[in-house]
């Protein structure tokens, strides 16, 4: 038992401190303090060739919009992408590592990646966590099986679907798709309908604004369409610009410090020997 | 079984800004709980007496209740002495009524503007429980704390011992300060969630009362 502590960590994440932070919670009244969280609306479906993946771009810190143009689609292989919602750094670290698990599985075999490979890896991970690592995702690509559209859940369960929505504003997306998702939609109609989605998401849901990223997949051909709709722009600039005056602090006092003055090296004493 | 909470809050951002002649009082339109919006128009902003307007966010229901009591508290106060109230008698009013809840609160953030009985632009600020400051310039709400910053720069004097003494109320043009309080809005829209849709501005000079509107972000 002696030293068991002490073991260095064989990789996954270090637990050390939970201890420590649980009776800091308990006697002092710690509060942990709060992550990044994209609180968002991202989307997916399957067209006639290929899929479609939408996002929106706001990344909010409690009711603070802490970057209004975010990228929530990461890339997973050439013809794999993932969007993401949930707690930025986990959805950015799974598909970080993901995808460089499938680039050294092509290494390996010289194949392209399936869905089905990075789907595995997700949600295998995602379990093994137990829902610690906050990642909502929609998955999709297209390989030599044809194109799939999957959403992986933060405890590591997924579903096969058509057409898909995740974070907090997948509800008002989902009323897009529900009343307007039809199969062997074409190209165009496919980035339309998952942009319509997405903007039902910047409108009507508060986590979620800004502007619309898309990606569609096809058969050999990947498309990042970044920022696809740019619906909201600042609605006033002021005609005098943004000058702020000098003096709205007031000094009370001056005082300058000599820095410790330098130090001398004098020659002589033993040369160093050879 | 889930504990009953009677307080929410609606968000929204109020600012107002006083003058030498005039105030400014204005307030976005966004109605919201949680990450839903409930309407994109509703006012936040009453008009109490002649030259005295408050604007108030937190608990809609509060506020709905807040407003209807101090107008019916106007209205007895108009019988008993024969004028309309004044903007400093308002914003005693509105301290006291705040207080007598003072432990079952309004769950309310105003800021009252106008004029006082000299003509001047005045405002007034407030915490839920009727601690109040006459004050030159003041925000309250979900924007406040990006908003107040910048009016700070823009208006405050750095310290009352510096001389000349500036006035509580602001150096700014009417216009300026119109120009000022649309600014700070779009710019609060863009990173605060709560804020959003329209900006409903009041202004209160000799002439009388003047609104208009202007549009904010709508995600």
């Amino acid at each position: 038992m002696a030293g068991y502590m002490d073991l260095p960590t064989k990789g996954g994440f270090d637990f050390g401190l939970c201890r420590r932070n649980e009776s800091l919670a308990e006697k002092k009244g710690l509060k942990i303090p709060g992550f990044l969280k994209t609180g968002t609306t991202i989307v997916g479906l399957v067209f006639k060739d290929g899929v479609v993946l939408g996002a929106d771009t706001r990344a909010t810190e409690g009711p603070i919009v802490a970057d209004k143009n975010c990228e929530k689609i990461h890339f997973m292989a050439p013809n794999i992408y993932c969007c993401g919602a949930g707690t930025a750094a986990d959805t950015e670290a799974v598909t970080d590592m993901v995808s460089s698990q499938l680039q050294l599985h092509r290494y390996a075999t010289g194949r392209e990646s399936r869905v089905v490979t990075a789907l595995t890896l997700l949600k295998s991970h995602l379990f093994k966590y137990q829902g610690h690592v906050s990642a909502a995702l929609v998955l999709g690509g297209v390989d030599c099986t044809g194109p799939h559209l999957h959403t992986v859940y933060p405890h590591g369960s997924t579903d096969t679907l058509p057409f898909a929505t995740m974070g907090s504003g997948s509800l008002a997306a989902m009323s897009v798709f529900e009343s307007k998702y039809k199969e062997g939609l074409t190209r165009e109609e496919g980035i339309d309908l998952v942009a319509q989605a997405i903007s039902a998401g910047v409108f009507n849901d508060l986590g979620s604004g800004s502007n619309v990223d898309v990606c569609v997949i096809t058969k050999g051909k990947t498309e990042y369409l970044r920022n696809h709709l740019l619906p909201n722009p600042r609605t006033y600039v002021s005609s005098k610009g943004y000058s702020f005056t000098k003096g709205q602090t007031e000094i009370l006092y001056t005082k300058v410090t000599q820095l410790k003055p330098k130090v001398d090296v004098s020659e002589g004493g033993d040369a160093m020997e050879e | 079984m889930a504990k009953f909470s009677p307080y929410e809050n609606n968000g929204g951002t109020c600012v107002a800004v006083a003058g030498d002649g005039y105030c400014v009082v204005a307030a976005d339109t966004r109605l919201s709980v949680g990450y839903s919006i409930l309407t994109r128009d509703h006012s936040k902003i009453c008009q109490l007496a002649d030259k005295c307007i408050l604007a108030s966010s937190g608990f809609q229901g509060d506020i709905k209740a807040l407003q209807k009591n101090l107008a019916a508290k106007e209205l007895v106060y108009e019988h008993n002495h024969n004028k309309k109230m004044s903007c400093p008698a308002m914003a005693q009013l509105l301290s006291n009524t705040l207080y007598y809840k003072r432990f079952f609160p309004y769950y309310t953030f105003n800021v009252l503007g106008g004029l006082d009985s000299q003509g001047k632009g005045c405002v007034f600020t407030y915490d839920a429980v009727g601690s109040y400051e006459r004050t030159g310039y003041s925000a309250q709400g979900t924007g406040a704390k990006l908003i107040t910053p910048v009016l700070d720069n823009k208006l405050k004097s750095p310290n009352p011992l510096i001389l000349p003494a500036r006035d509580a109320v602001t150096p700014l043009s009417e216009s300026e300060a119109v120009d000022l309080v649309k600014d700070v809005f779009a710019s609060a829209t863009e990173r605060d969630i709560y804020t959003g849709d329209k900006l409903e501005i009041v202004v209160i000079n000799s002439s009388g009362i003047h609104r208009e509107y202007i549009e904010l972000r709508k995600d």
